[in-house]
């Protein structure tokens, strides 16, 4: 179970690893931008050369990545059959009611699952090789500007940086507790879908409950090691621009000019 | 200055609130309790659930302070507000939930919390944080994520931690409650050697036993005050009152303790099976 959360780092030593984690930040807000930008699959095709080249790179094994898309697959499924059945289009191969199928509900739902997983894999990406702490300080980096307007931006950092090391924490709880309830006979899969939600109550408040005493805890221990917020504060890791993140920008900057001059010239 | 903590007449009310209309209760969680801790010793406070010895720990840390009575830790009082930071580099605290007082997500990053707190510069931070690492025999861990560390292991990382910030002092409060028996061993043994090496204090309050054997000095602690003081062998003599207390013993002093009790001719305080063994041997002979 800890192992199919999206996003959990993986440790391993590489290039991408490596990275300044601005740069992965940047890369990946580009990487976004790129993927709601363009609508055509040559454009894709680029895009997943290059999501291809940073997986390579980064030594994360793609069963892995994979695993992390299990857990959205319904999601995956579901956009696609509503492109699929709702797209109207010049081509009708089969139709009933309200339901009908067309080339371009086929080409939308083919579109929709890629992007979709695209967006997911890469994103995920980022956290693969970046470890929390790394890339709150990265945001932290990048947000410092707003603090200015009165942001607390290095007390948002902590938080993020928190909230990603309970979340396998409490996921684990949460099987725990729901077997305690299923050893109690509690039910979790029957009924219809407001019974289903109801079923869930007895495992949330133990949840929230136990999460309330871990905030308490960790921050009476947070208090005893000395933290007393973001001023006078030193890092262990701070952030150091070197001469591999510079060349990360400019294949970044690289790849954005391929994905544009590509979806100019050669719609597909 | 030879002492490392000082309460004197110590008292510390919780306010339990029962509902909106009632009055909070006062609870006495210490009760004038005065207590003198050396430096480099190794002190051991014991008592049952709710006999203040977690609320102890808690005010010579200055995580919570004084209702009236004093604590000075290192010769500075917690009440003073810019004392705080000073004391809680002195005094670390170990807690008794290993997740709950880990904070990053790679060994190596938690351990670095305290001084990256303190603003150690980051060449520093690296030196301390290889040091306290190997002090606790989790270098090996150094990249690991904490999640994926056994109880006893994510307490050693705890302790690193504290040990990064330099302390003069480690309190561990119940670091034990929650781990196996060889995950128990080896965070004792750890505390031990640190004891032995870098002649820290150390302050474990616990309740079990068997982990207290070693201590210069213990404390036992109900209701909020001092029931008993005085070296394991002194304690561990009497063990009717322990057991007025809510304690046990080692289950070997229980042992010699019983036969005693059956006219055998032991010594009144039995503390190690080693020491059973040999007794025994004497009386065979």
């Amino acid at each position: 179970m800890r192992e199919a959360v999206i996003g959990q780092y993986y440790p391993a030593e590489s290039v991408i690893h490596r990275l300044d984690a601005r740069v992965k930040l940047a890369g990946t807000m580009i990487y976004i931008i790129s993927l709601f930008l363009f609508k055509s699959f040559s454009c894709y095709l680029v895009v997943a050369a290059f999501l291809l080249t940073v997986i390579i790179l980064s030594k994360v094994p793609l069963g892995y990545i994979l695993r992390g898309l299990r857990t959205v697959i319904f999601l995956l499924i579901f956009m696609s059959m509503f492109n699929l059945f709702f797209t109207p289009g010049d081509i009708v191969y089969w139709k009933a009611g309200p339901f009908q199928m067309t080339n371009m509900g086929v080409r939308n739902a083919c579109f929709m699952a890629l992007r979709l997983s695209l967006l997911i894999i890469g994103s995920s990406m980022m956290t693969f090789t970046t470890t929390p702490n790394q890339l709150t300080d990265g945001l932290e980096s990048l947000l410092k500007p707003l603090r200015k307007i009165g942001l607390p931006v290095h007390e948002i950092a902590m938080m993020m940086s928190i909230a990603l090391r309970f979340i396998p924490i409490l996921m684990e709880e949460t099987q725990k507790i729901m077997k305690a309830q299923m050893a109690r006979g509690a039910s979790f899969d029957e009924g219809n879908l407001i019974q289903k939600a109801k079923s869930l109550v007895p495992i949330l408040v133990p949840l929230f409950v136990s999460a309330f005493r871990r905030a308490d805890d960790l921050a009476m221990a947070m208090e005893a090691r000395c933290y007393h917020g973001g001023d006078g504060r030193t890092k262990m890791k701070p952030l150091r621009y070197r001469g591999r993140d510079y060349a990360a920008y400019a294949i970044l900057a690289v790849y954005v000019a391929l994905v544009i001059v590509i979806g100019k010239v050669w719609y597909l | 200055m030879n002492w490392m903590v000082q309460a004197k007449n110590l008292i510390y009310d919780y306010l339990v609130e029962k509902n909106e209309e009632e009055e909070p209760v006062r609870f006495r969680a210490l009760d004038d309790l005065t207590l003198d801790v050396k430096k480099g010793d190794f002190i051991a406070i014991l008592g049952r659930n709710g006999s203040g010895k977690s609320t102890f720990a808690k005010q010579i840390n200055g995580l919570l302070k004084p209702s009236s009575g004093t604590i000075l830790v290192n010769g500075m009082d917690t009440a003073q507000e810019k004392n705080l930071l000073p004391i809680r580099q002195k005094a670390g605290m170990v807690f008794q939930n290993p997740d709950n007082q880990i904070i990053a997500t790679i060994v190596e990053e938690d351990v670095g919390f305290g001084p990256e707190n303190l603003g150690v510069p980051t060449d520093e931070i690296w030196k301390r944080v290889e040091k306290s690492l190997s002090q606790v025999g989790m270098l090996h861990y150094r990249k690991h994520s904490p999640n994926r560390l056994s109880g006893g292991q994510k307490q050693r990382v705890a302790i690193a931690g504290v040990m990064a910030m330099k302390p003069d002092c480690i309190i561990l409060d119940e670091p034990t409650a929650m781990l196996d028996p060889s995950g128990r061993k080896d965070v004792l043994d750890t505390v031990l050697e640190l004891k032995e090496k870098e002649q820290v204090t150390v302050i474990l309050i616990t309740h079990y036993m068997d982990e207290v054997v070693g201590a210069d000095e213990i404390f036992v602690m109900d209701h909020g005050r001092i029931a008993m003081q005085g070296t394991p062998r002194e304690i561990f003599a009497q063990v009717d009152r322990l057991k007025e207390l809510g304690l046990d013993v080692p289950q070997v002093t229980e042992l010699a303790y019983e036969l005693r009790r059956d006219d055998w001719d032991l010594p009144e305080c039995v503390l190690t099976s080693e020491e059973l063994r040999e007794e025994l041997i004497r009386l065979w002979q």
